[in-house]
């Protein structure tokens, strides 16, 4: 058995942790909150401005995620994995950079046109170094995400993994991470009817639509 | 302060999203990289974009970027030489 030990969601420019929410602007754009998100962490870390906003988010979600542990104490770079998941890629920033392409195309906006990277980014500020996988799904699938990440724990390599789903597409953002662990620490029972009932509770629809 | 350097060190902060800093923060012969402001080989490329975009210079040879791009000072003395009337 795989236990939830934490979880969070950005949804409606809101941050939630364990179900509280911990940081929400409303009004202005997905990148200010974004950006006061982060100035709200008092994190040192410049390289946030640089990312694209799926990495952000997932940076993000991450930091409040693994707020006051070190899970490098805990366990080997090597052991712990992210397996993440969205309906949009890397489309946001696709985009963007399509834009760019017709004066000079960015190089900056280039290097985030893979929906990958934002699982690069959680990795280099963690220093996590297990295995990572992305999936392109239509919809959140609490089912396969639990199935896959049960064949990542099992296979003797890994002892916590980051997990859950990063979208953004426009201003339309939806966040849900969870921290899996073989230990239990006060969580909940791994299980895909359990990753839907944390997904879904007490969400509104999503603003921000184009 | 001389205003081509004073032009691109807001232009290099908004080329490079380096939202962190204002143009004071950048000293005119401050590194640029590694021990200086930490810029990369991404952030390289973005400067090369810039010189193109906003003084029409094409580099000739990208070899001569590490002396090129050492400062906001040398970056300038670099524009005024090839900079085309």
């Amino acid at each position: 058995m795989n236990y939830i030990n934490r979880h969070c969601r950005i949804r409606n420019k809101t941050i939630e942790s364990g179900g509280k929410i911990v940081y929400e602007k409303k009004g202005g754009s997905l990148d200010e909150f974004l950006d006061s998100a982060f100035a709200s962490l008092s994190i040192g870390y410049p390289k946030f401005y640089k990312m694209d906003r799926l990495s952000k988010l997932g940076f993000l979600a991450t930091e409040v995620l693994l707020k006051d542990i070190r899970l490098l104490d805990k366990y080997k770079a090597e052991s712990v994995s992210i397996v993440t998941s969205n309906a949009n890629a890397s489309l946001d920033t696709d985009l963007k950079y399509f834009e760019s392409t017709k004066t000079i195309a960015s190089p900056a906006l280039f290097v985030y046109t893979l929906s990958n990277i934002v699982a690069g980014e959680i990795c280099i500020r963690q220093g996590i170094k297990g295995e990572n996988a992305f999936f392109v799904l239509p919809g959140f699938d609490s089912t396969r995400l639990f199935e896959y990440t049960e064949i990542v724990m099992a296979s003797g390599k890994t002892d916590a993994c980051i997990a859950g789903w990063v979208d953004v597409l426009g201003e339309q953002h939806d966040v849900f991470l969870y921290l899996l662990e073989k230990l239990n620490s006060g969580g909940l029972e791994h299980s895909a009817k359990q990753l839907q009932k944390l997904y879904q509770e007490n969400y509104g629809p999503v603003d921000g639509g184009s | 302060m001389d205003q081509l350097m004073a032009d691109l060190k807001r232009q290099i902060i908004e080329a490079l999203n380096l939202k962190h800093l204002k143009p004071e923060d950048i000293g005119d012969e401050q590194p640029l990289f590694v021990e200086g402001l930490g810029l990369d080989s991404i952030d390289a490329l973005e400067l090369i974009v810039l010189l193109q975009q906003q003084y029409n210079i094409k580099m000739a040879n990208p070899q001569d970027g590490p002396q090129i791009f050492r400062s906001v000072k040398t970056i300038a003395d670099y524009i005024r030489t090839n900079k085309t009337a």
